[in-house]
């Protein structure tokens, strides 16, 4: 009554490499754009503030699909570059993602005590070494927790490259194994869902080490409320 | 050594200091003294350059803090400038303010290797002999967060003389101790001062310490010195009024 | 530019993306809905002295939230009709994405029930309110003000979402804007227009949560 099951794993699991290079590829660019972006918000420049502020206003503003939409059929069109799918799904999910973290960076930096800076400033560190060997530091154990749920969102959202026909693990299963076996539409769905459930574990899991070793860097235990968001709503 | 010329510092409609002078020599020991709020702290946070002036002028070692030459125009000083006459400036916290993501060791190697350029051998041996010197040196691989409150105080004191400065700031680096605490805390100080040619300018409610190493008391009130003599002059004979009040109320006090 | 970029051509299908809008707010408006009431059971659910009820849906929040929207909407669509339920393309993509910010809503809630002071519970119990009074009169009241900022932004994230149910062949903005880009090969106009109506709606909707968002921070 289940269908052929292993056979039904065996073809959305032909769309892993794609999730994971997307979703991997997601969070590496979407990590980069985040402290770029997030590190601009605080510049002394106000131009440099404008421009990380407008980046993160106009993605958090806009659809992830309809940007999805506009790089693959739009852009070509204005700039005459078609890219790569695979590249394309990549700089969408690692554009938008990095909208979202540049406020958990800008957030965690702007949460490390003054007295801190201050410190740094009275051993005449340069501003560049405040940042990167003081500030940063103790900023990054309060990134993780939120940069979990935002590597969490990355995942979920690399379902949408199946909309452009990239051979995913979504579309494996709604355009390859559905259509010829729409009675088992429970069973196939089912099957999808275990999967990416099971990478989600597998990023928290990964994050969770994370944490526990930049709260040691530190001298903290980890917070045991990494879900502390919810309050804030700050989903993508 | 230090100048403060006409120097005002205000917050808002706040004037905190209002056209303050004084001069403290090289080597000598000067405390601040003053009641709440006088504006003892924003001394020594404009000397770190914590906070600007918004007008008059602070010199250190005959160097210009708050200003620089620009094509041939005085103008506020930069961050290029202010890391130049920071190098000669020492400051220890109140709360401490050590590094936790580094161990002792690194926070007292850090800026020797950054900014003077130290190899990192010669900075830990340097570090190491700091150690010693605050009776710390078996904690050099401890976190910040492992240590007392005095433990703490005696390395963020070590860290700041690790940088070699001319001038040594301290604002109440006891008033966030228990009181068993403050004993070491103050030893370490006072042996620096016998030991050393640092100048140094102290904040303290810790009368009895102000009396061993001061050379000279500041009495401060609204942004002004109200009166200065050798702590055994303005400590037992005082000549204003608000100084003696002060007094009376910090002996009150405990 | 001008072969880029066509203002005759926004014109002709501007009727169309503003019918699609229209859709789209609408299916945003009845997934909040259902997000809303949904989550506040699921929230009470887990809160069961029941250990099975509270566990099941704790590991279905667990579930939901680490699984894509997109695969709802294609589980519902696809799966109810197995048992017969066919639903339209529209309610089918309102229900899955009510369930899946449900999920978020919940843990919203959670929080804010969280925050109520232990003394009111304490307090009802002095008074010895019945069960049904101490959460209508007593709990939910302090409760929601203080969860209306995060309803907000889930809203305006769900707004952003909706889109996804053209999937499912549902006509909102980006079924509009992808029907008009398939019929006359540009694909410039409606999806740069699409996105314009993304963001002249989610951006003040977002000014005006922040706004409450400072206001219930005053009043507590
Ligand atoms: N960053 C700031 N912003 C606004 N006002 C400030 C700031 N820092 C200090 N002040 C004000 O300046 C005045 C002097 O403060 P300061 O800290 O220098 O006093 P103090 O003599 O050190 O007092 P205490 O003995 O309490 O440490 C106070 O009225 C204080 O409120
Ligand atoms: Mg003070």
């Amino acid at each position: 009554m289940f269908g052929d099951v292993p056979g039904f794993l065996r073809t959305i699991l032909e769309g892993a490499s794609t999730t994971l290079a997307v979703t991997a590829g997601g969070i590496v660019f979407a990590t980069v754009m985040s402290f770029v972006a997030g590190l601009a918000m605080l510049a002394p420049a106000r131009s440099v503030r404008a421009v990380s502020r407008i980046y993160v206003e106009v993605w958090r503003g806009t659809s992830e699909i309809v940007q999805l939409f506009w790089i693959f059929l739009a852009l070509p069109i204005l700039v005459g570059i078609q890219l790569v799918p695979l590249w394309a799904g990549i700089l969408v999910i690692g554009l938008n993602g990095g909208a979202y973290g540049a406020e958990i960076v800008r957030g965690a930096v702007q949460a490390v005590p003054r007295a801190q800076r201050e410190g740094a400033v009275a051993l005449n560190l340069s501003p560049f070494d405040r940042m990167r060997r003081v500030v940063l530091p103790q900023a990054l154990v309060d990134m993780v927790p939120p940069f979990n749920n935002l590597f969490i969102q990355l995942l979920k959202g690399s379902a949408l490259v199946s909309l452009v026909f990239l051979q995913d693990l979504t579309f494996q299963a709604q355009a390859v194994v559905l259509p010829t076996n729409t009675d088992q539409a429970l069973t196939i769905l089912t099957l999808l869902l275990l999967v990416y459930l099971a990478l989600s574990i597998v990023i928290t899991a990964a994050m969770r080490f994370l944490e526990r070793w930049a709260a040691a860097l530190v001298g903290r235990q980890p917070s045991t409320r990494s879900r502390e968001v919810a309050l804030s709503g700050g989903a993508a | 050594m230090i100048r403060f010329d006409k120097v005002v510092k205000r917050f808002g409609d706040n004037v905190v200091l209002r056209e303050l002078d004084f001069q403290v020599r090289p080597g000598e020991h000067v405390c601040l003294i003053g009641p709440s709020g006088s504006g003892k702290t924003t001394i020594l946070r404009l000397l770190m350059t914590l906070e600007r002036v918004d007008s008059g002028t602070i010199d250190v070692g005959g160097e210009c803090l708050t200003h620089m030459q620009h094509r041939g125009k005085r103008v506020p000083a930069d961050e290029k400038h202010l890391r130049t006459v920071r190098k000669r400036i020492g400051m220890v916290f109140q709360q401490f303010n050590l590094f936790p993501n580094m161990k002792v060791l690194q926070n007292l190697t850090e800026a020797p290797v950054r900014v003077l350029g130290l190899s990192r051998d010669q900075a830990e041996q340097r570090a190491l002999e700091l150690l010693e010197m605050v009776g710390l040196r078996d904690r050099a691989d401890a976190h910040p967060s492992q240590l007392s409150g005095g433990q703490q105080q005696r390395v963020a004191i070590a860290r700041a003389l690790a940088m070699h400065p001319d001038v040594l700031l301290l604002d109440e680096v006891t008033s966030a101790l228990d009181p068993e605490l403050v004993a070491d805390v103050l030893n370490v100080l006072k042996d620096i001062a016998k030991t050393t040619d640092i100048t140094m300018l102290i904040v303290t409610h810790e009368m009895g310490f102000a009396q061993d190493v001061a050379d000279r008391v500041l009495m401060f009130d609204q942004g002004r010195v109200v009166e200065q003599a050798a702590p055994g002059k303005l400590f037992t004979d005082p000549d204003q009024q608000r100084t003696r009040d002060f007094l009376r109320a910090v002996l009150e006090r405990r | 530019m001008n072969d880029k970029w066509s203002w005759d051509y926004v014109a002709e299908i501007l009727p169309d993306l503003l019918r699609g809008l229209l859709v789209t707010v609408q299916a945003t408006a009845l997934g909040a809905i259902l997000a809303y009431a949904l989550g506040l059971v699921l929230a009470l659910l887990r809160r069961s002295q029941i250990p099975v009820l509270s566990q099941l849906t704790w590991a279905f929040i667990e579930v939901i939230r680490s699984t894509p929207l997109l695969v709802h909407i294609y589980f519902v669509f696809n799966v109810l009709p197995q048992f017969g339920i066919t639903l339209s393309p529209l309610t089918s993509g309102v229900l899955a994405i009510g369930v899946h910010y449900a999920c978020y809503t919940a843990e919203v809630y959670r929080a804010g029930i969280d925050g109520v002071p232990r003394g009111q519970w304490e307090a009802c119990t002095a008074l010895s309110l019945p069960r049904g009074r101490v959460w209508t009169a007593v709990i939910l009241p302090q409760a929601i003000p203080r969860v209306l900022p995060a309803l907000g932004n889930y809203t305006i994230s769900m707004y952003k979402e909706v889109p996804l149910m053209f999937a499912i062949g549902v006509l909102d903005i980006v079924g509009r804007a992808q029907e008009a880009a398939s019929e006359s090969f540009r694909a410039v106009e409606p999806y740069t227009i699409a996105g314009l109506f993304f963001l002249a709606l989610s951006y003040p909707a977002g000014v005006l949560v922040r706004r409450l968002e400072r206001r219930v921070g005053y009043a507590q």
